[in-house]
């Protein structure tokens, strides 16, 4: 028991710092659904994409000494920048090339097509990197060495403060434009009903485009808190954490940004705290490996008794 | 090692399965004339087997281009003998299935006598049965696997260590040499992770040491924060990981940023210059055991490279020596079985019986003398350790691996 509560301080920081990178490409899909109704599963590879772009930046401005002289939070804002430019392109790319032709057609061939455009992503970047740099895995290079002591053994590392502080500015900011920006008034008018929406002089199209650029950007700028925390990265890094971050986005019930946010944060909690408590808890019957089996258990003890999912709402079908 | 995928740029791959491709193609075509010229009979033929193609071409061409030297080094000495001798590289992909379709077409190759190869442990298993069907000796340059010998196959032959050798070596050297006196087992659950920090687990219990806890964690997954501060929570000296480099070298990473001052141990999964590119710093003082020797430091190993270098226009890997050795290995047999036929063409029963009683074999990389199961009793252990974040890294000692032999 005693072993637990010491651990808990800091897994509740690894847990937050995991559930903020998830809850960020949540919202990539949870936006996506909610004006379409339909899983980009390409989005994991969207973050990839950006998790690349940002590490290149970094790359670039450490082999032209410009790491050691900006102050490190520059540094990581300029990469996350061009990061959410570069990947947010590939995005609006995406949905034009392998989704709008497709949009008329049954639900299931914007899916496939979807699937069509991960494999093309990864081997895109494989291509690329291997031509370039020789070598597809990726070393971010280390920005945030510091660390914060507090009482004891617990020590929060300055990168995981920025990151959090990153993220939330990025959710904030987000549900003020879908809430309060025009664009955003008509994004939620999209998704309500499609018609009804071009009826009032809406571009449904280039509302789609927006939602699949600021939904790729957000997958971007993950992809480059992601590098930076954990510093490697391969074409091969967004199945898993796109797997986690539907899973939230389903989780605090699709099309809701709030929801995707909150799944998020639950979800690399529970995951965490899985891992640290299940061994102890169980007396060593289900050690750290089984963490994914009991965060997802819980995901669906949860949408047994709230189907829609945590803050999602039961809507009625859309004619 | 057998089962490990080299990740390197996959597109120089690509370029090197074409050229080598280019490559084959041509040495066969030279061959086939050689044969045509020899006449039927007096040809004898080598097989080596290695993925050519695919993700793990690279680690293959550098064992099919070891072979081949070794090979080419000796055709004046079998044509004294009267014999043609010739060489076939086949292409396995890396694949089981593609590895049994072509131990399917070796075995009906009348002048082939034996093969060398595998490099993957799961594509020689099955493989080593259809030659088994053939009566063809195979001496596995490469894998490390336990099944691949303990099947008892009389044909199936390797000169490397085991892997149930390196996981006990790697306990040992950790208890008596770094003094670690508890540790925490991490193991990333993949067949070669589980069974190398399972042997490493249960040598060092039985030395006296205290293993305070045992976690698997996900191959592929970035975050290990939670398994780390069991570890801290346990109190435990060092880190044993069984696993592959891109999870280890992460978790050498996060300890240290976390704090967390252990240290770590692992097996030849670790034995990649990626780990530099990952862990930095946090590399240094990382120890871990290999099968493969570094043959650079010896006035043999300096001619080897030269020749391979000069041969094929590129530097020789870890296991081009062992593809050397193997093929060697391979040739003595044919030979001894030759002069055990009165100078004829041998049988390939012959040639099996010849390399299992090789025995006293001085190679370039390790000497070899195999027992009943066609294990190397004169094979190593290497343990390496980063004294700073440079790679290759240290060899620290050199372990015989017989003593880690079961029978």
């Amino acid at each position: 028991m005693e072993q637990m509560t010491g651990m808990i301080p800091q897994l509740l920081i690894d847990g937050l710092t995991l559930g903020f990178v998830y809850a960020i490409v949540a919202l990539g899909y949870t936006m996506v659904y909610g004006i379409l109704e339909f899983i980009n599963f390409a989005h994991s590879e969207i973050f990839m994409v950006g998790a690349f772009a940002g590490t290149e930046v970094l790359l670039f401005m450490q082999s032209a000494g410009y790491l050691g002289s900006l102050p490190a939070p520059v540094a990581l804002l300029i990469a996350i920048i061009i990061a959410m430019i570069f990947s947010g392109t590939v995005g609006v790319v995406v949905e034009r090339v392998a989704y709008k032709p497709v949009r008329t057609a049954p639900k299931l061939v914007a899916f496939i097509s979807a699937i069509g455009v991960s494999f093309f992503l990864q081997d895109a970047v494989r291509l690329v990197e291997g031509l370039w740099k020789n070598a597809f895995y990726l070393s971010t290079p280390t920005l945030f060495t510091a660390s914060i002591h507090i009482t004891g053994g617990l020590r929060i590392p300055v990168k995981v403060l920025y990151i959090m502080v990153i993220a939330i500015v990025i959710m904030f900011s987000l549900n003020l434009f879908i809430n309060r920006h025009k664009l955003g008034k008509a994004m939620r008018a999209v998704a309500q009903d499609r018609n009804t929406a071009s009826l009032m002089a809406i571009d449904v199209n280039a509302i789609i485009s927006l939602t699949f650029l600021i939904g790729a950007a957000l997958g971007g700028a993950a992809g480059t808190l992601f590098a930076v925390q954990y510093s490697l990265i391969h074409p091969y890094v967004g199945f898993i954490i796109g797997m986690k971050a539907f899973t939230a986005a389903v989780f605090g019930g699709i099309g809701s940004i709030p929801g995707a946010m909150l799944g998020g944060i639950l979800l690399g909690l529970l995951e965490v705290f899985g891992a640290g408590f299940l061994g102890i808890l169980t007396n060593g019957v289900f050690g750290a490996e089984y963490k994914d089996v009991f965060a997802f258990a819980i995901l669906i003890i949860i949408l047994i008794f709230k189907p829609s999912g945590l803050l999602g709402k039961t809507v009625g079908e859309k004619v | 090692m057998g089962m490990k995928i080299k990740r390197i740029g996959m597109f120089t791959l690509v370029v090197l399965l074409i050229l080598s491709v280019v490559g084959c193609s041509s040495n066969t075509e030279t061959a086939e004339v050689a044969g045509s010229v020899g006449g039927g009979s007096s040809v004898i033929k080598v097989a080596s087997v290695t993925p050519l193609s695919g993700s793990q071409a690279a680690v293959g061409e550098s064992i099919k281009n070891g072979s081949e030297l070794a090979l080419a080094e000796r055709v004046d000495e079998f044509k004294a003998l009267g014999f043609d001798l010739q060489f076939a590289p086949q292409d396995d992909q890396a694949d089981p299935k593609v590895g049994v379709a072509v131990a399917q077409r070796l075995i009906m190759d009348d002048d082939l006598l034996a093969v060398v190869g595998h490099w993957n442990s799961g594509v020689a298993i099955p493989s080593s049965e259809v030659y088994a069907n053939g009566s063809l000796a195979m001496v596995s340059p490469a894998n490390t696997a336990n099944d691949v010998t303990d099947r008892e196959l009389p044909n199936v032959n390797r000169i490397c260590a085991r892997d149930d050798a390196q996981g006990p070596a790697g306990a040992d050297y950790a208890f008596d040499e770094l003094g670690i006196k508890s540790i925490f087992i991490l193991q990333d659950k993949t067949t070669y992770g589980q069974g190398v920090a399972d042997e490493f687990m249960n040598q060092y219990k039985s030395i006296g040491g205290e293993v305070l806890g045992y976690e698997g964690v996900t191959a592929g997954e970035s975050d290990f924060s939670a398994v780390l501060e069991m570890v801290r929570a346990s109190g435990a000296e060092a880190v044993y990981f069984g696993g592959i480099y891109p999870e280890g070298s992460l978790i050498t990473k996060q300890l240290k940023e976390k704090g967390i001052d252990v240290k770590f141990v692992g097996p030849d999964g670790m034995d990649s210059g990626e780990v530099i590119n990952i862990a930095g710093d946090a590399a240094i003082g990382m120890t871990y055991t290999s099968l493969a020797a570094d043959i650079s430091g010896t006035p043999e190993g300096r001619v080897f490279i030269d020749n391979y270098t000069k041969m094929f226009n590129k530097a020789p890997e870890a296991y081009s020596s062992y593809g050397y050795d193997a093929m060697n290995v391979t040739l003595n047999a044919i030979k001894a079985a030759i002069e055990g036929n009165g100078g004829e063409k041998p049988s390939r029963e012959d040639v099996v019986a010849a390399a299992r009683a090789t025995s006293g074999f001085k190679g370039l990389a390790t000497n070899v003398t195999f027992n009943k199961r066609g294990d190397n009793t004169e094979a190593n252990i290497y343990i390496l350790t980063f004294d700073e974040a440079k790679y290759p890294a240290t060899v620290t000692k050199e372990i015989p691996a017989t003593g880690y032999l079961k029978d």
